[in-house]
């Protein structure tokens, strides 16, 4: 399991990435409405207890396949902040250098394989590292995240049942936050738990709530000992919410205010607070020197992603293949001198 | 070595590459205790065992993304689409996936898989068992493309496959399964991809052509031999990357350029190639490059449809002819 020091440790530094995660997406979203940030930014801000708490006890050599709201789980797998802000700002030091936008961008060195736009695309491909996994009998295990939106999915059957027959080390969590973009969860299936269907590939299912971080380490803790013991894939489905629309351009009036009000008071750092209270933390001394530490932290990322340069225009044709082809076809003028010598 | 058909060239090269690396693995549709549909993988779960190979639910998009996943966690996986028409259900998985992993990672991830499996007509095998899904994948970046036409570059090509880095589509012409027959030899290295094979030289006309079609365009050539035209045959082999300077090698040889591929014409491979020697051999040409392909249509059932349908040796010939004459 990952090293803390103590239960004081952990209980802090799991408060210190939820407060990370919270304070770098929303420099995030502040600097889209400034405009200096370009592309789709998607928060995933209300979600910080499932991307922290779901990675907290992984190993290194575990394999996570985040979402794109997951930011909170690339950092506690140890993802540099300032490769991350850069990979959002397009810039050369980002884990793409500039290929891909917003979080698709992996850092295979920390166990994290980028995903597509297409969700829950990367759940087969979580099956096919966890068979690696088995076949050469590596204690790690493979863990994907998808929403409930993507439960839809053909690709997110085919892999559950796949890795229910073979008994693969992988954990499926599914981030159900209640919509599909605009789309609420009872227009995308006649079902209540998306863990529901667990039963029905054999293999076991597991409800929680999403914005209690003990409840989300707790149900993790259990699905990937299952894993790690070879009794295969659990199906962890998190009840959570996510606060600003599908992406910053998007208001998600197609929403309540109740609804909305019902969940922000069951936001998950305030949560966490009370229990760092109980645990007999001073949490307006642990707050203030939380908040310092990662605005700094995001302030030293966006300086390093900004002092950052932009890809060469050229560097558009790397990185396509381990070998560079010849993409670009000759521009040789046919019959003369040159194309006399040009290689055989 | 006694003569082999190409699937055991195939299946060959999959033992070979097993035996030298461990981290070869197998995985498709019916491919363990079956071993394959058309017995590419026969034997295979008997000397590996089931470690080495695994029949999975028909699941494509299954197959391909834990062909990503366990390639990019080490291993080398060879996944079989039973029929090449089927990664259509694999597609998103094959071009969205896999092809951009490594663009994606900023180039800090290889991604060692072999997508193999038959594709194309002539054998009555109707609209989902017939298809030439090529030009499905030579325009997506991040993938090779590889369509051998003898069991030597069947066996050559699909070890330099396996140990190729980057996501490789193979494609069998089914039709050449059993109907070619070499002599190989005791033991053969990986032939590189992305080079092109001068199938038969000649000074007259140039036949550029691949897969399926490479036996029917040799049969031709021997017809126009007869005829007095000499005619250069050049399989691609590699379709991504295309082996261009091939082209323009043998269009300078004899000025005649004639693409032909069982593909449709529309969108084929074969527009790519005349465009470029258009754009960049137009001084060495001394005629209007052609094409035979199939109609751009289905691959139908019925006999009489099918053989009107794909191009056959008699329109290869005629085309060859007429741009002899020109």
């Amino acid at each position: 399991m990952r090293s803390f020091t103590s239960r004081v440790d952990r209980d802090l530094k799991l408060y210190h990435w939820m407060k990370l995660t919270r304070e770098f997406e929303d420099r995030v979203s502040r600097l889209h409405a400034q405009n200096r940030i370009l592309g789709g930014v998607y928060s995933g801000r209300g979600q910080e207890a499932v991307a922290v708490g779901c990675c907290a006890d992984l190993e290194p050599a575990d394999v996570i396949f985040p979402l794109h709201r997951d930011l909170g789980a690339m950092l506690v797998k140890g993802v540099d902040p300032g490769r991350l802000m850069a990979q959002l700002l397009g810039k050369e030091t980002g884990l793409s250098r500039g290929k891909d936008s917003f979080l698709h961008g992996g850092d295979p060195a920390h166990g994290v394989f980028g995903g597509t736009s297409m969700l829950g695309a990367t759940l087969p491909v979580a099956c096919g590292t966890a068979l690696a996994m088995k076949l050469r009998r590596d204690p790690h295990v493979a863990v994907a995240f998808f929403g409930e939106g993507a439960s839809s999915r053909g690709d997110v059957h085919e892999a559950m049942n796949f890795a229910a027959v073979h008994a693969l080390p992988v954990v499926f969590v599914c981030e159900n936050n209640r919509y599909a973009y605009s789309t609420p969860q009872a227009l995308q299936m006649a079902i209540e738990d998306v863990a529901d269907r667990a039963a029905a590939y054999g293999m076991k299912g597991m409800v929680s709530g999403g914005n209690d971080l003990g409840a989300v380490l707790e149900t993790m803790a259990r699905a990937v000992r299952r894993a790690r013991e070879g009794l295969g894939p659990t199906l962890v489905e998190l009840k959570t919410y996510r606060y600003r629309g599908h992406s910053e351009h998007d208001p998600a009036r197609y929403r309540g205010e109740e609804e909305l009000i019902q969940w922000t008071s069951r936001d998950p750092i305030p949560r966490w607070e009370t229990y760092l209270a109980l645990r007999g933390h001073d949490v307006e001394k642990v707050r203030g020197e939380t908040e310092s530490e990662v605005a700094q932290l995001v302030d030293d990322a966006l300086a390093f992603a900004e002092a950052s340069p932009d890809p060469e225009p050229q560097e558009a044709l790397e990185d396509l293949y381990a070998t560079p082809l010849d993409v670009a076809p000759s521009a040789v003028p046919a019959g003369s001198e040159a194309a006399a010598s040009y290689p055989p | 070595m006694p003569t082999a058909t190409y699937i055991q060239a195939i299946n060959l090269a999959l033992k070979e590459e097993m035996r030298r690396d461990p981290d070869v693995f197998v995985m498709g549709e019916d491919v363990a205790a079956l071993g394959g549909a058309f017995k590419a993988t026969d034997g295979i779960l008997e000397e590996f065992g089931p470690a080495r190979i695994l029949d999975t639910p028909i699941s494509e998009a299954l197959i391909v993304g834990a062909g990503v996943g366990a390639a990019v966690q080490g291993l080398r996986p060879v996944v079989e689409m039973q029929f090449m028409d089927f990664a259509a259900c694999g597609f998103d998985q094959i071009v969205n996936m896999a092809a951009t992993a490594r663009y994606r990672h900023g180039g800090a991830l290889d991604v060692p898989l072999v997508i193999r499996g038959p594709s194309g007509g002539g054998v009555h095998g109707a609209l989902f068992h017939s298809q030439d899904p090529e030009a499905w994948f030579t325009r997506v970046p991040g993938l090779k493309v590889v369509a051998p036409s003898t069991a030597a570059d069947a066996r050559g090509l699909l070890k330099a496959a396996i140990r190729d880095d980057d996501p490789v589509i193979f494609l069998e012409h089914k039709r050449l399964y059993r109907s070619v027959k070499e002599e190989l030899p005791e033991e053969q290295e990986p032939e590189p991809l992305g080079r092109a094979r001068l199938a038969r030289a000649g000074s007259d006309i140039s036949i550029v052509t691949y897969g399926g079609t490479v036996p029917l365009c040799l049969e031709a050539a021997d017809r126009l031999a007869a005829e007095g035209v000499e005619t250069e045959v050049v399989d691609l082999r590699t379709l991504l990357p295309l082996d261009r300077d091939a082209v323009r090698r043998t269009v300078a040889k004899t000025g005649k350029l004639l693409v032909v591929h069982e593909d449709r014409q529309t969108g084929g491979l074969g527009g790519e190639i005349v465009a470029w020697t258009v754009e960049h051999c137009w001084d060495l040409l001394d005629a209007p490059p052609q094409r035979v392909t199939a109609l751009d249509c289905h691959t139908p059932f019925a006999p009489a449809l099918e053989a009107y349908v794909l191009p056959g040796t008699d329109e290869i010939a005629d085309a060859a002819r007429r741009l002899a004459a020109y």
